[in-house]
């Protein structure tokens, strides 16, 4: 029933120091659609690839405003990411109210990160099944930020999580040096080709499937979804993908699970009887 | 409390019985100390300790707030040097009028809240916009539960630039101006900032400094709940200081034509 013996709850270590259950709550950030953000002196986007969970559904909402200086988009499970966007919410009213100012964007993430961390060491809970990439706007200037299940966050430059998102971070990471000194509408150019190469070959970036969160210095926060994104889609029309790769036999999941290779991996690790699951993508302890 | 009658009938009226303590605003509030005797929950009702006048304005690159030191006791003049004026953080200065003991209460509110958020280290402080507004919610809410802080506060500061001048009172009453005068100083020292201020809009320290210590003299002259000597507190954009008291000069060489007020 049990993939091992440490993996019943997330108050039980393994013998080299990992606690599993973590491990697969990261998981569930990866089965998530892809999102990236980026940002640069003056901005901070969010791009999101909406799924259809079926036919006769309509495409679910990815990036969710927080307050006018503040949005996210989520990867994992939808129902955990609008009960920290609740709390993000009111934790951003409280500080319009008390302050008349807006919640720092650091101070949030922070609250959202003690909050996450309880479930993480408490038995009998679990863990988020989320990530979130927060876009924001403060005194600080604009913010890109990463949530983990594991209770991390990090202050990102540029960043994508979900669904085959490496490819994303490999395009996001070969121009890194340019994001700072681009214009808005540049900006949205890396993120929505970075967010491209997520894709299988066949599949392409639509107006119902392709969402965009804006936040910028004197900017309220603001999403482009289906025409309103279309001005933007245009832009990197018939571009050619940065990882062009002959398709690979049972693309799809296959890529999906050799996702996070690459990654530098610590003595030791995997000594414990494994899942058949992929293994995680980064240690919960850096 | 001290009317003739009382004092030809007995020696200590209405004063608490020998060996008990005295019991503010005096046992005339018979009611009251039934309440408090069965446990009732008891209120603020009248200050006890009390500052008089604060006097704010703005000059160019600044604020500068001011109040005297004296601790009024009823009509006595109980403390002669307690400081009504704080520095908050680098960019943020309050003056406070009205009840001491509920400023000290509030003051040590804040002074927690400032080294809380130093403990964030995230480069971040409550600037004056967010303590005066923090401040408004805390006064009302205190109104609201019947239970004022009983004062008036004046909130100064310095933020991108731009200086910033507030007040606050007991009931959430809140507005900002470029000068500012509590109590008895609304009345007298308010109209000669003020005018002050409208014929020189762009005044330097000084200049603010002169018009606050001439305010401050008036106060003292007129007002018989101050007390000659005041300290100022200065936001700048090199921080904030509360400069050690002053003991301005007077002249009561005409005090002797005055008459008919006694």
């Amino acid at each position: 029933m049990f993939r091992n013996q440490y993996d019943n709850d997330v108050t039980v270590w393994s013998p080299q120091g990992r606690i599993h259950q973590l491990e697969y709550a990261m998981e569930a950030v990866k089965q998530g659609s892809a999102a990236v953000g980026i940002k640069s002196k003056t901005h901070a986007i969010l791009v999101a690839l909406k799924r259809a969970p079926s036919e006769l559904s309509a495409h679910q909402k990815k990036i969710l405003p927080i307050d006018d200086h503040v949005g996210v988009a989520i990867a994992g499970l939808t129902a955990d990411a609008r009960l920290l966007s609740n709390f993000m919410r009111s934790e951003c009213l409280n500080s319009r109210y008390a302050y008349d100012q807006p919640f720092p964007v650091s101070r949030l993430v922070a609250n959202v990160g003690n909050k996450s961390q309880i479930p993480t060491q408490r038995y009998g809970r679990r863990p988020f099944g989320v990530g979130l990439l927060v876009a924001g706007y403060d005194t600080q200037g604009p913010h890109i930020y990463q949530t983990c299940p594991s209770a991390n966050y990090y202050d990102c430059k540029a960043m994508a999580i979900g669904a085959r998102s490496q490819s994303a971070r490999t395009y996001l990471e070969k121009f890194l040096d340019q994001y700072l000194d681009c214009t808005l509408e540049e900006l949205v150019k890396h993120g929505l080709r970075a967010l491209r190469d997520t894709l299988p070959q066949e599949v392409e970036l639509t107006t119902k499937n392709c969402s965009l969160g804006v936040v910028g210095k004197d900017t309220d926060f603001t999403i482009f979804d289906d025409d309103r994104v279309a001005p933007y889609l245009q832009l990197i029309e018939g571009e050619e993908r940065t990882n062009a790769r002959p398709p690979a036999e049972g693309a799809g999941e296959a890529a999906m699970e050799t996702e996070g290779e690459g990654e530098a991996r610590g003595e030791g690790e995997g000594q414990d009887p494994q899942p058949a699951e992929p293994q995680a993508d980064e240690r919960m302890d850096q | 409390m001290t009317s003739e009658s009382m004092m030809s009938t007995e020696f200590w009226r209405n004063g608490p019985s020998p060996g008990s303590v005295y019991n503010f605003p005096g046992p005339g509030q018979t009611a009251m100390q039934n309440q408090s005797q069965i446990g009732a929950a008891k209120r603020t009702l009248a200050p006890t300790v009390t500052g008089t006048s604060v006097l704010g304005i703005k000059f160019n690159g600044g604020v500068v707030i001011a109040a005297d030191m004296l601790g009024s006791y009823g009509l006595s003049a109980r403390y002669r040097n307690l400081s009504r004026v704080m520095k908050v953080n680098d960019s943020t200065i309050i003056g406070c009028g009205g009840d001491y003991a509920d400023f000290q209460y509030l003051q040590s509110v804040i002074e927690q809240r400032v080294i809380d958020e130093e403990c964030l280290n995230d480069g971040l402080a409550t600037h004056q916009r967010g303590l005066y507004s923090w401040m408004t919610r805390i006064l009302y809410n205190r109104r609201s539960q019947f239970n004022p802080l009983w004062n008036v506060f004046l909130v100064g500061g310095l933020q991108d630039g731009e200086p910033f001048l507030g007040f606050v009172d007991k009931i959430g009453v809140a507005d900002e101006s470029p000068t500012i005068c509590t109590g008895y100083g609304a009345y007298i020292a308010n109209p000669l900032l003020r005018e002050a201020y409208e014929n020189n809009p762009n005044m330097t320290l000084e200049e603010a400094q002169k018009q606050i210590e001439r305010c401050m003299k008036i106060l003292y002259y007129r007002d018989a709940r101050s007390i000659n000597k005041y300290e100022v507190a200065i936001v700048t954009k090199d921080g904030c200081i509360v400069k050690p008291p002053v003991q301005p000069e007077t002249n009561w060489e005409i005090a002797h034509l005055i008459k008919g007020y006694e």
